[in-house]
């Protein structure tokens, strides 16, 4: 097995649910409505959940460092999440959008990991693969609600939305610096394919939404390689701060 | 010591969330390992991934192999044998009905369909005339559902 190209993958599946767990957990206490407010804070803190299930994985296989001090002590240009996750939460219908084009991703990523070659990471995707059902549950009825069976102005929101989000969205499918040893080793299925699963699984929940999905979209690279967005300095300092205050903090 | 002995003492044990279940009817004990009379690994696994009692729990059992008297005691969480809904004891699903949430029903678990969640039966008058409110409630195992028979708000646990 290809320890180096395991790493590269786990610590891009787990910096991209750890930065947008951040983000979710933003709206505990300001969503739109009660269960709103809870399904993002659920979310939030299954997306936590999965991070530090990779960051055990690397720790237990590849010697990477505990997960505390992978996720709390590591500076930007060595984090691996995609623009996408790192963007404000601006409004919530883009909040909205991004929670159902990345949990599309998520799904489709655990999925196939549930045939992986390490068998670890397989059996974590088994049991992450039933609770992204829900997810994908609360992500796509709103797509619906909101696109089809509200007003003008919820349409016009989501459409917007969903144009804005797109080029970040494709930024999720970069691929990393090991994508052949990893098809060829039966640990993943590779970027590429990933994208196409994920866009044919967004184009399935999306039909009776009326929503257009945009076409023609450059994606926006970077993050995999440790090339970052503004927002995610600022976003790792609040995170982190009571951890480098105190690292045997308890709360 | 035999892993019946182990077994009845996790009996004890609670869900610190639902008081009436204890973790070996909710299914999340997945191996007691009895190596001597002086030494007991148990190994567990969280009912989600993201559950923030697993580590109260994981306590809770390490603590009660001790009150048998047995100094090596390791608990360690894995996934190797993932929780899901069929791990639930018949005693575990009448405990969360009389904790007053309606026990998960069997569903296909590879399907993206989650229309089992709606017309659950509701744990306080059981008519199926329920509607499904949100698939997230005040824990991750949890969902909010609401009864047009006897007009009240109730918690599912959710199948996974």
């Amino acid at each position: 097995m290809n320890t180096h190209a395991l790493t590269d993958l786990c610590y891009r599946m787990a910096d991209d649910e750890l930065i947008l767990a951040h983000r979710h957990s933003e709206w505990t206490g300001l969503g739109p409505l009660l269960e709103e407010d809870i399904a993002f804070s659920s979310i939030a803190q299954d997306k936590l959940g999965h991070a530090q299930a990779l960051f055990t994985i690397m720790h237990d296989l590849g010697g990477e460092p505990d997960a505390d001090t992978a996720a709390f002590m590591r500076d930007e240009l060595k984090m691996r999440c995609s623009h996408f996750v790192e963007l404000p939460n601006g409004e919530y219908d883009f909040s909205l959008v991004r929670h159902f084009l990345f949990d599309v991703a998520e799904y489709v990523r655990w999925t196939a990991l549930v045939q992986s070659s390490v068998e670890p990471l397989a059996n974590l995707a088994r049991k992450i693969h039933g609770e992204l059902k829900y997810h994908l549950y609360h992500a796509q009825t709103w797509m619906v609600q909101l696109g089809a069976n509200g007003n003008e102005e919820s349409h016009a929101r989501m459409q917007s939305a969903l144009n804005e989000a797109w080029p970040y969205a494709l930024g999720m499918f970069e691929p990393g610096e090991f994508e052949d040893a990893l098809i060829a080793d039966g640990i993943f299925i590779g970027e590429a394919v990933a994208q196409q699963r994920w866009l044919e699984l967004v184009t399935e929940l999306l039909q009776s939404s009326t929503l257009m999905i945009p076409t023609q979209v450059e994606p926006i690279y970077g993050g995999r390689k440790g090339h970052h967005t503004e927002h995610l300095k600022p976003l790792l300092d609040e995170m982190t701060e009571v951890y480098r205050i105190d690292p045997s903090a308890e709360w | 010591m035999t892993q019946q002995d182990v077994y009845d003492a996790l009996l004890n044990v609670h869900d610190p969330e639902i008081p009436t279940i204890s973790l070996v009817d909710m299914g999340i004990i997945t191996n007691v390992d009895v190596r001597s009379d002086d030494e007991v690994h148990v190994t567990m696994t969280p009912t989600f991934v993201g559950c923030p009692a697993i580590d109260v729990m994981r306590k809770d059992v390490e603590t009660a192999v001790r009150g048998l008297g047995v100094t090596n005691v390791t608990v360690s969480v894995t996934f190797d044998q993932p929780w899901t809904t069929n791990r639930l004891t018949e005693a575990g699903k009448a405990a969360l009905l009389k904790h007053g949430l309606a026990p998960p029903e069997p569903f296909d678990t590879l399907s993206l369909k989650l229309d089992v969640l709606n017309n659950v039966a509701c744990p306080f008058c059981g008519s199926r005339d329920t509607t499904l409110k949100s698939p997230f409630g005040p824990t991750l195992c949890r969902s909010l559902h609401y009864c047009n028979v006897c007009l009240q708000a109730f918690e599912g646990f959710k199948p996974v």
